[in-house]
């Protein structure tokens, strides 16, 4: 004979609260953080070399970088000017709250006002495991296809911006850039959205803005 | 493929549960998995045999129940699937919400209590 037993509890929910507390540790610090999630090769580390060498002068940044397995994306975040810590995933296809919060004990962050972190180059799992950074930002890019709004919604509708990266290859890519906002609106209404190209530097001085404004909104909030 | 993190967890919560209400074993998992929070029933039932070895959950049955995605638009109101379209197909709004299929939750447990062992031993021939 077999009882049945009420549960109805969220899967993730342990991940979810663990993420809360990184939330509140660099609340705490006055560090604020942005989580970049994109397929394999949309640009994630290009963009945090540029916002990391362009923003240099005026905050103090650190990167932590997932991978899988090796350590060529935190180098080049370092090379570029940030403090920068490597997780090794070991075969996991996302970050989760856990691996965050053991890359955060190896950071100073009362050293740090911009924290990025670059997610594993994926544009399913990551969205489902919160990390407790402040926003989600999404690399887009034109090689991609106009198509991954449509194919990716959970992504594209848990993000709270959303750059589309390499736009320097607009000329050659058959990309119906209406297609994909279409797309983006439906799923994600009035996302703030920053075609740029971190080739040529077009459209970058819009997203620097932006991150430098959300710190700044950030510090004020939490002191 | 981030199944086997998830399975682990399914069974911290299953056991949490099963000793919340003094059970020996529990024998049947009932998820509730929407089809857009991105996880496969059979790399969770792969795992699950796996990670539930030597546990009082051990070759415990997952049933998962599968609420498909409905979109329902916030201008006219009508309810569809994503999968014919994003705006809304009856009057083309972007102004869109997801009515179902994000749900990811266990939601309950078929438990034995030890006495409930003990009388199926004993009459057992
Ligand atoms: N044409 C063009 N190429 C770009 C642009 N941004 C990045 N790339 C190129 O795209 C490739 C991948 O860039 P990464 O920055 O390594 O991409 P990623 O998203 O970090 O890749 P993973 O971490 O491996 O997932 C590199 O060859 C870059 O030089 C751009 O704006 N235009
Ligand atoms: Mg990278
Ligand atoms: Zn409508």
């Amino acid at each position: 004979m077999t009882q049945r037993v009420a549960v109805v509890e969220r899967i993730l929910g342990a991940n979810d609260r663990l993420a809360a507390d990184n939330r509140a540790r660099l609340d705490a610090a006055g560090v604020f953080s942005l989580n970049f999630l994109a397929s394999p090769g949309a640009g994630k580390t290009s963009l945090v070399e540029q916002t990391v060498s362009l923003l240099a002068g005026r905050l103090r940044l650190a990167v932590i970088d997932g991978d899988i397995a090796t350590s060529i994306d935190a180098d080049r975040a370092a090379a570029a000017g940030a403090t920068a810590v490597q997780i090794n995933t070991g075969g996991e296809c996302h970050l989760d709250a856990v691996m965050l919060q053991g890359a955060l004990d190896q950071l100073d962050l009362s050293a740090v006002d911009l924290l990025i972190v670059e997610n594993v180059g994926n544009l399913i799992c990551p969205a489902n495991f919160a990390l407790g950074t402040h926003k989600s930002i999404l690399v887009a890019s034109v090689p991609e296809g106009d198509d991954k709004p449509y194919k990716y919604p959970g992504t594209y509708r848990g993000v709270d911006a959303l750059v589309i990266n390499k736009i320097d290859l607009l000329p050659y890519v058959r990309f119906d850039m209406d297609y994909f906002r279409r797309g983006v609106a439906a799923l994600n209404p009035g996302l703030v959205t920053f075609p740029l190209s971190c080739r040529t530097g077009e459209g970058l001085e819009a997203w620097l803005d932006w991150v430098v404004a959300q710190v700044a909104t950030g510090k004020m909030t939490h002191g | 493929m981030h199944e086997l993190a998830i399975t682990e967890s399914v069974l911290e919560i299953a056991l949490r549960h099963g000793r919340a209400a003094g059970a020996a074993r529990i024998t049947d998992l009932h998820l509730v998995i929407g089809e857009l929070s991105s996880v496969v029933d059979e790399s969770v039932q792969f795992y699950w045999d796996i990670v539930s070895e030597g546990s009082a959950a051990a070759g415990a049955t997952l049933h998962f129940r599968r609420v498909p995605a409905q979109l329902v638009c916030r201008a006219c109101g009508h309810s569809y699937s994503p999968r014919q379209a994003l705006p809304c197909p009856a009057c083309g709004s972007e102004d869109i919400r997801v009515a179902t299929g994000e749900e990811f939750y266990l939601e309950a447990i078929d438990v034995a209590s030890k006495e409930a062992d003990a009388v199926a031993l004993s009459e057992t021939p």
